[in-house]
């Protein structure tokens, strides 16, 4: 008995070959720490693509397993599980992550390895830039910044803007940078500029300072806690000007921290569950029945759209060979997301158009799709 | 000029809440002589002691918010109490730096334990005091400020009649100049301590309410930079000095609103650590410090 137990574990661990488990799939996620709704959401809509794809039978007649291990939202800590997807689990694609920083720090790792990352929702273009493996299925901060400037030149009608970027964040930076470039080019005036860090909870003191200023809006291209902090804060100073940022600011917290003081503040995203095509509608449907009806954010639809892409590629490669992997994903052309039609350009970025969203009795409202 | 005294009260209000946090380094060092660096994660206990005990009181209230602040303060220091009881009397005898890596480790056991019963996610703080702002001739008052001010100027000057004028605080600064006199004298040490570690887990209770009803998120490590400023400035004022502790802490405030305000605000923690530095050279036991006079 005892020797059959041995032969048979034996055998499992002989018979290892690939082609026998599912095709393993990895993703690094913020699942918990200051990022966790983010993480969250994007890693919600991940499993949903994945349990889809292996309910209607996997992909080259193998089933797909999505790995999935947490950052904690940590600087460092990216890297370390990357490197163990890669190393012990065998990946032969990495899903990941929301943050550019946190993406800027496994790429490096993804490429050097020659396995196929995609990011769901880093929009810093520096991420793709790390090499020919490193690919994503949202638009870049270039455009996300240029089009909250079109936006706020052409619907707000504002002239005169304060710019508050979160100097510890990539995204912030690369936001704020092609923001001041498009509304300085449209004409308007860039009244001051401040400044401050993830994590920080006081901004009176750069508040205080604009208000001195005197100006008609406010571009906060930071994350939803330290928005929604901005906001209050800047009510209690007695601005009621609108103040706008890109997708850092999609959270339900967004509206529970900020109260009603994010009323009539817009942010620029990738998708919101309001827009009226099937793909979209059928899409939260699913996500509603599979999470007790929750409403998927454009996090969750990017996480989506991202474990789609790579399956969808690998099936086009007929293997997991990395390098032929790559060459499918390189290769998607208008693929037709949750996010939009997708088309992976040749700086491995994807093409497609943003959705503004404005917060109104304590909701997300969709207020208009700018096309690239 | 009105940009002027806006971060001047934004500065105030800042440097109050480090205050209430510094004091307690201040009080435990001047017992004790060993940084409890567990102090801002009492800090964070209390803001989620006042975050719970909020859900079942008015909210927007003057005397909500006092009610919350008040359960904050009793639940710390009884927290503050039991640390000291079970986890540093234990050490009293063995060598400061053992002390000191318990202090640490007590440190990142309630962060880590306070995301597991808390979670890691960011929490709304609810608005305990009414959210009413006052304009003075541009001047922009929030009540969250006043609040903040008033009440630890309040319990400053408590604290400083506790010390001073009642017959524990003349025991706690007895212990504070020469404990083994002191027990001479048929003074309690055990109960002193205990007490001190009371009230400094108290006045970091307080601290913990008003940030949080004044930067409303509040997660289970939003003690760590809160407590590191508080330290910085208990050091700063002369650690083991009450109204150094106080003291320190304003400047703090002050040099990190009007750093934050201006063109320089990247380097905020930079030019507040560099004024620390430039201090310490040329007055090594801090402002109010004296090498040799008593401390509490």
């Amino acid at each position: 008995m005892w020797l059959a137990a041995l032969a048979a574990a034996a055998a499992v661990v002989a018979g290892c070959k690939p082609g026998e488990h599912g095709i393993r799939i990895g993703e690094y996620a913020s699942l918990t720490g200051k990022e966790a709704a983010f993480g969250q959401s994007s890693h919600k809509g991940t499993q949903l693509a994945i349990e889809e794809i292996d309910a209607a039978g996997g992909v080259l007649g193998r089933k797909v397993e999505l790995v999935t291990d947490d950052d904690e939202t940590k600087q460092g800590e990216s890297a370390t599980i990357v490197k163990k997807l890669i190393f012990r689990d065998k990946v032969v694609g990495v899903l990941g992550e929301v943050a550019s920083s946190r993406s800027l720090e496994a790429a490096p790792i993804c490429q050097a390895n020659r396995i196929p990352m995609i990011s769901p929702s880093s929009t810093n273009p520096r991420v793709t830039e790390i090499g020919d493996y490193i690919f994503r299925v949202c638009f870049i901060d270039p455009f996300q910044g240029t089009v909250m400037a079109k936006f706020a030149k052409d619907t707000l009608k504002l002239h005169r803007v304060a710019v508050m970027t979160s100097v510890s964040s990539a995204y912030s930076v690369g936001l704020a940078k092609y923001f001041k470039e498009r509304f300085l080019a449209d004409g308007g005036e860039i009244a001051i500029e401040q400044k401050f860090q993830e994590g920080d909870k006081d901004f009176n003191a750069q508040l205080t300072a604009i208000r001195a200023a005197g100006v008609d809006g406010i571009f906060v291209p930071g994350y939803y806690t330290e928005a929604a902090l901005i906001c209050r804060q800047a009510r209690e100073l007695d601005m009621h000007i609108p103040l706008f940022g890109g997708d850092g600011w999609e959270a339900p917290e967004l509206i529970s921290i900020g109260g009603p003081a994010v009323e009539g503040c817009y942010y620029s995203t990738h998708y919101s569950p309001q827009v009226d095509t099937p793909v979209v509608q059928s899409f939260v449907a699913r996500f509603k029945a599979r999470y007790n009806g929750e409403v998927p954010d454009a996090m969750a639809a990017l996480g989506y759209d991202s474990a789609e892409v790579m399956v969808d590629a690998i099936r086009r490669a007929g293997s997991t060979d990395p390098a032929a992997l790559r060459d499918a994903i390189a290769a998607t052309r208008d693929y037709n997301g949750v996010t939009g039609t997708t088309t992976i350009d040749r700086e491995r970025n994807a093409t497609k158009s943003a959705v503004i969203i404005e917060v109104k009795d304590g909701k997300f409202k969709f207020l208009e799709t700018v096309a690239p | 000029m009105t940009e002027f005294l806006q971060q001047l009260l934004n500065g105030i209000s800042l440097g109050a809440i480090y205050a209430l946090i510094a004091l307690g380094y201040t009080m435990v060092y001047g017992v004790l002589r060993f940084i409890n660096f567990a102090h801002s994660d009492v800090f964070m206990v209390g803001a989620f002691i006042g975050y719970y005990a909020g859900q079942h009181l008015p909210h927007g209230t003057i005397g909500g918010g006092l009610a919350a602040m008040a359960a904050a303060m009793v639940g710390c220091a009884i927290l503050g109490i039991a640390i000291e009881r079970f986890v540093y009397r234990p050490l009293r005898s063995s060598s400061t730096l053992n002390v000191l890596i318990t202090a640490i480790g007590m440190s990142l056991f309630l962060e880590y334990t306070g995301q597991l019963v808390f979670g890691a996610t960011p929490r709304a703080y609810p608005a305990l005091f009414p959210s009413t702002i006052v304009s003075v001739h541009g001047l922009i008052i929030s009540m969250n400020q006043v609040v903040v001010i008033v009440v630890a100027a309040i319990l400053m000057v408590a604290l400083q009649f506790a010390v001073f004028r009642t017959k524990i605080g003349t025991a706690m600064r007895a212990v504070a100049l020469n404990p083994a006199a002191a027990r001479l004298v048929g003074i309690n040490i055990d109960v002193v301590i205990s007490f001190t570690f009371g009230l400094g887990s108290a006045l970091a209770a307080a601290g913990g309410v008003l940030y949080a009803i004044n930067y409303p998120s509040i997660d289970p490590l939003m003690g760590v930079v809160p407590g590191l400023k508080a330290f910085i400035a208990a050091v700063l004022g002369g650690i083991g000095n009450i109204p150094g502790a106080a003291l320190g802490a304003l400047i703090l405030g002050l040099v990190e609103t009007f750093v934050d305000g201006s063109h320089w605000s990247t380097y905020k923690d930079a030019i507040a650590f560099a004024i620390l530095i430039g201090i310490l050279l040329f007055r090594p036991a801090g402002l109010l410090g004296r090498f040799t006079a008593e401390k509490v």
